[in-house]
């Protein structure tokens, strides 16, 4: 019996969700039926360790809690200067305003700490599950032609794990006072999740062909 | 002026020392040019062998004169064969004539037919037998020293050359009797082939070969970078510049292949140092998609093509000037970049240097076509004249406000930023782009680049070298590189037959100066254009870009053959009296 | 809550953020595309080390990944298809003072510049090369690569080349690279810290990025389903790197191995004769 792992592409093919398959557009045919990606999640991958300790001190969870704002804030303006770059205006506005919220908030955080500046990291990076923070979006989540519909299930699924995230520093959490700001963030992003809900619940959906381009992709270098 | 036994003496005497692997006959040409030097003559040596890459035939072909002398003469005037194992092969390179004299070994059996139907002389030496009986010596020091008796070369300039290179002194001193008996049998044969005495004033020579000149030309310019992958004829170029780079704070690097030399190179000059790689035209070949690069990002390289027979792996060891379409049009898109090829072994110190400062000053590759001939010529040549060419970039300073690394400046030269100045930082880049250095596909950008990147080549001083001008008359001869030699030649002789001519050697091939070749050949009425490849591409470039007045010859042989002096004689008087 | 001081740092700060780093020239890579976070792993690199953006070139060749000089704030050279490493090593050579970055992707680095991937690893120059490995080339619009499976399917290659793919960290290693990593483009902070660690390891460092196609190669977003950190440290044993990367199954990330060959660079600058003297060697 072989014990060998599996290759790259073979974990790929038994990965949960099948790949979609690339476009294999035969020449002169008019529609190309672009990947038909929509943003999609998953777990995250561990590739950074266990995950958050239990936070040790509120400083040390205020401290967490201002980098996973600030760096999810700042995904959002990168997508929204993608999106802006490929001529897609109103996704783009929307990631800008999800980059304004999440700003906002660590905002807050600073304020209530009365930090004049954003707490620095630890020399080992921020332990996060991922390897990003837990509000971060993926990169490879976005789509040229996505809709807002599909840029507010990036940001649910993202409010949803930043609630995860502080549940779980509640539960591990050791000092009342700890547990108790978990908690109150959890209880914040737990808001969230259901603002985004319903402001899903207003956008309309997006039709089956959403990723349909009739023009194939262009050359350059 | 008389020699010692009252005759005139020659002004240029043509000497072959030939022989199998082994022979040392390479050391013994070497050596004979060298005290000739000493002794104040001009001179040059050229080398020829088998494909082998020990135990070939080889010829040392030398020819010795009064005066600067930059090509080979019609005949060979004497024969110095070690043996004769398949020295028939050099016929075509050592062409013998009545008034020759050959000197073979009896015991390696009799001259081969093709030489003694010249009618030459034969003078027998037993050379192997000779060394054999002076314990330590060898056959080839036999060989330098009847050579240097037949041309005149004195004892003791050869005894001083030959102590310099052997340290041990039993070997030094029985190369030295061998030395005197050569010379001393050499005596019996004549004195037809000695050279009048060398000019009263000879300081100041240098012995040097074109690669040797153009590797020191770079650096005298500034070059501090080389990176080149090994190629014949270029090789001796970078063995020279490894050494001497590392002296002067500079490097050398070998390179993979001539893609990466080229690249690398390019990368070192974006970093603000003066850079060159040399090759040959299989090289060159490949490095052509760089050079395009090299213009578009305008960063200035200098690339020397040792040219040698073409096309594809073609004759390595040997001559042609068949590189030239390849360096002036080699190119996708429109790319202006500059052609300089120098005329004399000499020149190859000047024309370099003014390669790199050209290169330098309009951030363009400039491609410097010397050749085999020159590169593996070592010469006797009077010291190269200071030019005032160095490497001098128009650069930026640290925080220039609204800097733009490709702005549209009268000049088409926009001052470049040096990695390492802060606040200045662009791409350089090979894609078409905007002032900024930010890609483009604009049209009004290419538009205005490509008229930038042309215009600023018409920014270099070109006035005093652009050609070596000489002469007078309504015939013309228009060449370039080490065609040149013969040419010069050519005409002196016929001046001899009351026919003038005038020599256009066009130093600068690129960017043409119509204008300027114009103005030389006001009142012309027939221009010969010689050129040492098979598809007359100089006589095509002229009759493409420049206006040629009169009837135009092309006067064209490819290699591995020099142009003789005498074939051109004959064209010329003989145009002259049609 | 009342004001606190925020937690101790125990990383000296960076007088740089990763912002500095960034140019104000919009990447046009596709909505998706791993080489957004490549990107900011380099400038995220480049922050952790503290380096002035002056004292960095970044060089590329040609391909989605080579795009990225112009995207920063430093010296960029985006040259011709393939030789980056050469105009890499050359600048690098001639300015031993300056960091030098190669940004190149699986076409342009393993395929028409194999051959100087070969020798800049055996050469050993300080420079750090990365190269955004995507399976297929992007710019032409989805042709093979020499990192493609064999049966992957293409209008060039129709039902797949049939060819053995490349495996480039195994050949960096055979041919002398004195660091060698993999990295994810979805964990831009690790990538980013591979990408300083190799950086400050001198000689030449060798990071393949697993950096997704969204839209040649879209099930590479699975990519993230499967990477994991590497299990076991970096090790400076050769031999036994190459067994680990030999039989791994192109999805552990981290420092895979770490030697201490000394950098290869001529002494620049250290001569001290002038033409003059060299002159000399010529007189008679």
């Amino acid at each position: 019996m072989s014990t060998r792992k599996p290759t790259r592409k073979r974990a790929a093919k038994t990965a949960k969700r099948p790949a979609p398959k690339p476009v294999k557009q035969p020449a002169g045919k008019a529609v190309a039926k672009r990947a038909e990606a929509p943003p999609r999640r998953g777990a995250a991958p561990r590739t950074r360790g266990p995950g958050a300790d239990a936070a040790r001190s509120v400083a040390e969870l205020m401290s967490y809690a201002y980098a996973l704002e600030a760096e999810a804030a700042e995904r959002y303006a990168e997508f929204a200067e993608v999106m802006e770059a490929h001529n897609n205006r109103e996704v783009a506005e929307l990631f800008r305003k999800l980059a304004r919220i999440e700003h906002k908030h660590s905002e807050q955080i600073l304020e209530e700490m009365g930090w004049t500046s954003p707490p620095r990291p630890p020399s080992t990076g921020y332990r996060w599950e991922g390897p990003e923070g837990p509000e971060t979006a993926d990169i490879t989540d976005l789509h040229y032609l996505m809709q807002p519909y599909h840029a507010l299930q990036i940001a649910l699924h993202n409010e949803k794990r930043a609630e995860k995230f502080f549940a779980s520093l509640a539960r591990k959490a050791t000092a009342a006072s700890v547990r108790k700001a978990a908690t109150e963030f959890m209880d914040e992003e737990t808001e969230h999740v259901r603002l985004i809900e319903e402001w899903l619940a207003r956008t309309p959906k997006p039709a089956k062909d959403w990723a349909l381009d009739p023009d194939p992709p262009a050359y350059h270098d | 002026m008389t020699s010692k036994q009252g005759h005139p003496g020659r002004a240029s005497v043509s000497v072959a020392i030939t022989g199998s692997g082994g022979a040392g006959v390479m050391t013994a040409g070497n050596m004979l040019l060298e005290a000739a030097a000493k002794a104040g003559w001009y001179g040059l040596m050229v080398r020829s062998s088998g494909p082998q890459i020990r135990g070939g035939e080889a010829a040392a072909l030398l020819r010795l004169a009064t005066h600067p002398v930059d090509s080979l003469d019609d005949v060979c005037d004497v024969l110095v064969a070690v043996d004769w194992q398949n020295i028939h092969r050099f016929a075509d390179e050592i062409p013998l004539g009545a008034a020759s004299v050959i000197v073979g070994d009896p015991d390696q059996g009799d001259p081969p037919e093709v030489y003694l139907a010249s009618g030459a002389r034969y003078g027998k030496l037993a050379m192997k037998a000779t060394a054999k009986s002076i314990p330590g010596s060898w056959p080839n020091m036999v060989a330098l020293g009847v050579a240097a008796g037949l041309v005149g070369v004195p004892l003791e300039a050869v005894k001083g050359v030959v102590a310099s290179s052997l340290k041990k002194s039993d070997a030094l001193a029985a190369s030295i009797t061998a030395v005197e008996a050569g010379m001393k049998a050499a005596a019996e044969f004549g004195d037809g082939t000695r050279l009048a005495p060398p000019p009263a004033k000879h300081d100041g020579h240098w012995l040097l070969t074109g690669n040797q000149a153009a590797g020191f030309g770079a650096i005298r310019a500034g070059v501090r970078f080389v990176a080149a992958y090994p190629i014949t004829p270029a090789t001796e170029l970078l063995e020279y510049m490894a050494p001497a780079l590392t002296q002067v704070g500079g490097v050398l690097v070998q390179a993979e292949d001539e893609l990466a030399s080229i690249n690398m190179i390019i990368g070192a000059s974006y970093g603000g140092v003066p850079a060159l790689t040399a090759t040959a035209g299989p090289g060159l070949s490949l490095m052509v998609e760089a050079l395009g690069l090299a213009v578009a990002a305008e960063v200035p390289i200098v690339v020397v093509d040792v040219m040698r027979g073409g096309p594809s792996t073609g004759i390595p060891a040997k001559s042609e000037q068949s590189d030239l379409s390849l360096a002036l049009h080699g190119l996708h898109g429109d790319a202006p970049r500059i052609v300089l090829a120098p005329n004399s072994i000499a020149d190859c110190v000047t024309t370099t240097q003014w390669a790199v400062h050209l290169a330098e000053q309009m951030q363009v590759p400039a491609i410097v076509l010397s050749d085999q001939f020159f590169g593996q010529a070592r010469a006797v040549v009077e010291r190269p004249a200071d030019a005032p060419y160095a490497a001098k970039r128009a650069t930026v300073g640290a925080n220039a406000q609204g800097y733009k690394r490709y702005a549209l400046t009268d000049t088409g030269i926009s001052p470049m930023s040096i990695p390492g100045t802060p606040g200045v930082t662009y791409t350089a880049d090979g894609l078409e782009h905007n002032e900024r250095g930010i890609p483009s596909s604009g049209a009004t950008d290419h538009r205005k680049q490509l008229a930038k990147r042309e215009r600023k080549l018409a920014q270099g001083d070109y006035a005093r070298h652009w050609a070596d001008l000489e002469g007078e008359g309504e015939i013309a001869v228009i060449t370039f590189g080490s065609s040149t030699g013969p040419v010069r030649e050519a005409l002196a002789r016929a001046k001899g037959d009351g026919v003038s001519a005038r020599l256009v050697s066009l130093r600068l091939l690129a960017p043409a100066q119509p204008e300027r070749l114009a103005a030389a050949l006001a009142g012309v009425k027939r221009v010969l254009v010689v050129e040492q490849n098979h598809g007359g591409q100089l006589a095509r470039y002229l009759r493409s870009d420049f206006e040629i007045p009169g009837e135009v010859r092309s006067f064209r042989q490819p290699g591995p053959l020099p142009i003789r002096p005498a074939a051109l004689h004959r064209e010329i008087v003989e145009w002259s009296r049609a | 809550m009342s004001a606190v001081p925020a937690p101790a740092a125990d990383a000296p700060k960076s007088a740089h953020t990763a912002a500095d780093y960034k140019s104000d020239y919009k990447p046009i890579w596709c909505p998706g595309c791993g080489d957004y976070s490549v990107l900011s792993s380099f400038t995220k690199a480049f922050a952790i080390l503290d380096l002035a953006p002056e004292r960095i070139a970044v060089v590329s060749g040609i391909g989605c990944s080579s795009r990225i000089p112009a995207y920063t704030s430093c010296y960029g050279f985006h040259g011709v298809h393939g030789r980056s490493l050469a105009a890499a090593t050359g600048l690098k050579l001639a300015r031993p003072d300056l960091t030098v970055v190669v940004a190149s992707g699986d076409g342009d680095g393993y395929s028409i510049g194999g051959n100087h991937f070969l020798h800049a690893c055996r050469r050993n120059a300080d420079l750090t090369y990365v190269v955004m490995d995507n399976h297929v080339y992007g710019m032409t619009k989805g042709q093979p690569s020499p990192t493609t499976e064999p049966d992957w399917d293409s209008k060039l290659s129709p039902g797949g080349t049939g060819l053995r793919s490349f495996n480039p960290l195994v050949i960096a290693l055979a041919a002398g690279a004195n660091f060698v990593a993999r990295a994810f483009a979805g964990d831009p902070n690790g990538t980013a810290e591979i990408i300083a660690e190799a950086i400050r390891t001198p000689g030449f460092s060798f990071v393949e990025v697993m950096s997704p196609c969204v839209t040649f190669r879209p099930e590479q977003r699975e990519w993230k389903h499967h990477v994991r950190p590497s299990p076991v440290p970096a090790t400076d044993d050769a031999a036994k790197a190459a067994r680990r990367l030999m039989t791994d199954d192109g999805f552990n990330i981290g420092v895979l191995y770490k030697g201490d060959r000394p950098p290869y660079q001529p002494p620049m600058g250290k001569g001290r004769k002038t033409p003059a003297d060299l002159e000399r060697g010529f007189a008679i």
